[in-house]
């Protein structure tokens, strides 16, 4: 691994559990891809081709200079450019909590993709319970933002995930929970900060 | 005298005019016997030649993109805030090539040139020429200049249909393909506005069925309110109001029929700058290439399909405010690229300049294209 790899895991731990569930060679979308960097790291740790979708100007310029293929259109709009099944894995990192049509995107990501994997920052979190005991909004590693400058619009738990899972018919194939980078396996809605999903239709 | 020195200027350029004896077939079943096309070059062809990108032009620019003449300095090329030492398309790397299309009027072989089976101007027996009847003679300008392959074709609006026209008529020759505020056909509407440019020329009094060269006149009145339709297309209303308002050109409302607002006073310049040097038979020509251009029409409709043979990697970019070739145009083309699974990447720019954002220095804009072309290997 390079040093520049080391340094990306280390500032998104999501990346490595994300890795493992690509196949080699698999065709990837990566919804809210950012500057690239999640597509840049499978292309090289597993020869996966890929596209983003990324809305924010800076991010696609960065995506470009990164030799990325980024798409700037709007998710909350839908996967329309994308054919159904035409894709292996279909990403959401750190975007669903960003986002107004949770339901919308997640049945759009299981209609264009085999499987879908979804990261977000664990709202249970018991750092997070405790700050809103106190009677503040939670700011804390995974949730950077004081909540008036936030770009997050609906916070979820790992239940709350579930449930939407169950209601929507989505089949959890994996999940991981992490505290600053580390997997948490007991009392994982209390102790992880973050949760990833291996997903497909079930 | 010398204009001060910018050095991300290509400085003063000469146009060279390559011949041609071996006849060229159009798309028409028409065929030119012989023809000139008009260009000039930027930069360097490298020792691998692996650095040439065609520049292709849209409805009324030419072979000049970028840099002045010498004798005449305050002719820059249509394209000179992209084109130069430092710039998105900088051409100490790159080896530029701008080349004017068949039936212009600023160089290359046209309606005005001499039919050599008269003696006299082509006038309306020149033939209809197409996207694709262009993209064939870039190729033969291709060969002669010694380009196996181009890094890259761009263009903007028709230029861009050239672009994406490259990647289909010679898929092995062009690496990338940049398509810029265009479309992959007319919509009604667009040829409805082009239609009605037509119309505008070929009712002129001194149109003449096309042979107006001859009578000594030009159906300046036809090219004048052709262009200014044009004009109204390329500009988005917000573009107009910020530029315009309801300014009045003369403080009070005249009641009468002079120019009131300002935007009559600027569609009537743009009219009268365009006629006094447009050809008008060039101007029904590019507009019929505008409305034949539709590389699904062989496929039965099916973009997808007819996109399957390009090899290239493209960028497609759009404006938001570009009502002409709207952002769901460009949408269409990526659509059909991602379905062939190919390498794309576009860009929908927040510019409010319209369908003429694309001849603007929009910073999203033009460091997407320095970012893209910087990604290019030679």
């Amino acid at each position: 691994m390079t040093d520049q790899e080391q340094a990306l895991l280390a500032a998104r731990p999501d990346y490595a559990a994300i890795g493992q569930w690509v196949d080699r060679g698999a065709r990837v979308l990566d919804l809210g891809c950012g500057d690239g960097s999640l597509l840049r790291y499978l292309w090289q740790v597993r020869q996966a081709p890929g596209y983003g979708v990324e809305i924010d100007d800076s991010r696609v310029l960065a995506c470009v200079a990164n030799d990325v293929n980024v798409l700037q259109v709007d998710l909350e709009s839908g996967l329309s450019l994308f054919a159904d099944g035409s894709f292996d894995t279909v990403v959401l990192s750190l975007t669903l909590q960003a986002m107004r049509h949770q339901e919308a995107i997640l049945r759009e990501m299981l209609r264009v993709g085999r499987e879908v994997i979804v990261s977000f920052p664990n709202f249970g979190h018991w750092s997070a319970r405790v700050q809103v005991m106190l009677g503040r909004m939670p700011v804390s590693e995974t949730l950077p933002y004081e909540w008036y400058d936030t770009p997050n619009l609906h916070h979820c738990t790992i239940t709350d995930f579930e449930d939407l899972c169950r209601k929507l018919g989505v089949r959890i194939r994996e999940r991981l929970v992490l505290h600053q980078g580390k997997p948490v396996t007991l009392m994982p809605n209390l102790l992880g900060s973050l949760a990833v999903y291996r997903c497909t239709a079930s | 005298m010398n204009a001060p020195h910018d050095p991300t200027s290509v400085g003063a350029v000469t146009a060279q005019m390559a011949h041609f004896d071996a006849p060229i077939r159009l798309r028409s079943g028409a065929s030119l016997p012989a023809y000139d096309i008009a260009y000039e070059t930027y930069g360097e062809l490298n020792a691998q030649k692996s650095n040439a990108v065609l520049v292709c032009h849209a409805l009324n620019a030419s072979h000049h993109v970028a840099g002045y003449y010498a004798n005449d300095q305050s002719n820059v090329g249509w394209w000179d805030n992209l084109v130069g030492p430092g710039k998105p398309l900088d051409t100490r790397r790159f080896f530029v090539v701008g080349t004017n299309y068949l039936g212009s009027c600023f160089g290359s072989t046209g309606p005005a040139s001499t039919n050599p089976a008269t003696g006299k101007p082509w006038g309306a027996d020149f033939p209809v020429v197409t996207v694709e009847d262009w993209v064939e003679a870039q190729a033969r300008l291709a060969e002669r200049l010694g380009i196996e392959r181009f890094a890259a074709v761009i263009g903007g609006s028709l230029g861009a249909m050239q672009a994406m026209q490259w990647t289909l008529s010679y898929p092995d020759r062009v690496r990338h393909s940049i398509v810029v505020a265009s479309a992959p056909k007319l919509t009604p509407q667009n040829i409805a506005f082009n239609e009605v440019a037509r119309q505008a020329i070929m009712t002129d009094p001194d149109f003449h069925g096309g042979h107006y060269y001859e009578k000594g006149v030009v159906p300046v009145r036809g090219l004048r309110i052709a262009r200014m339709i044009g004009h109204i297309t390329y500009l988005s209303g917000e573009a107009m109001a910020e530029k315009f308002g309801r300014l009045l050109r003369r403080g009070a409302l005249g009641f009468d029929f002079g120019t009131d607002f300002e935007v009559e006073s600027y569609l009537r310049y743009q009219g009268d700058k365009f006629s006094s040097y447009f050809d008008a038979n060039t101007y029904l020509r590019i507009t019929k290439a505008l409305d034949y251009f539709d590389p699904a029409a062989d496929f039965g409709g099916d973009l997808s399909a007819a996109m399957a043979r390009a090899k290239a990697a493209f960028l497609v970019v759009s404006f938001k405010s570009d009502w002409r070739f709207t952002p769901a145009r460009s949408r269409e083309m990526v659509k059909a690229l991602l379905d062939n699974r190919k390498i794309v990447s576009y860009l929908e720019i927040d510019a409010p300049g319209g369908h003429d954002a694309f001849l603007l220095e929009d910073p999203r804009y033009h460091n997407g294209l320095r970012a893209y072309f910087a990604s290019i290997d030679l």
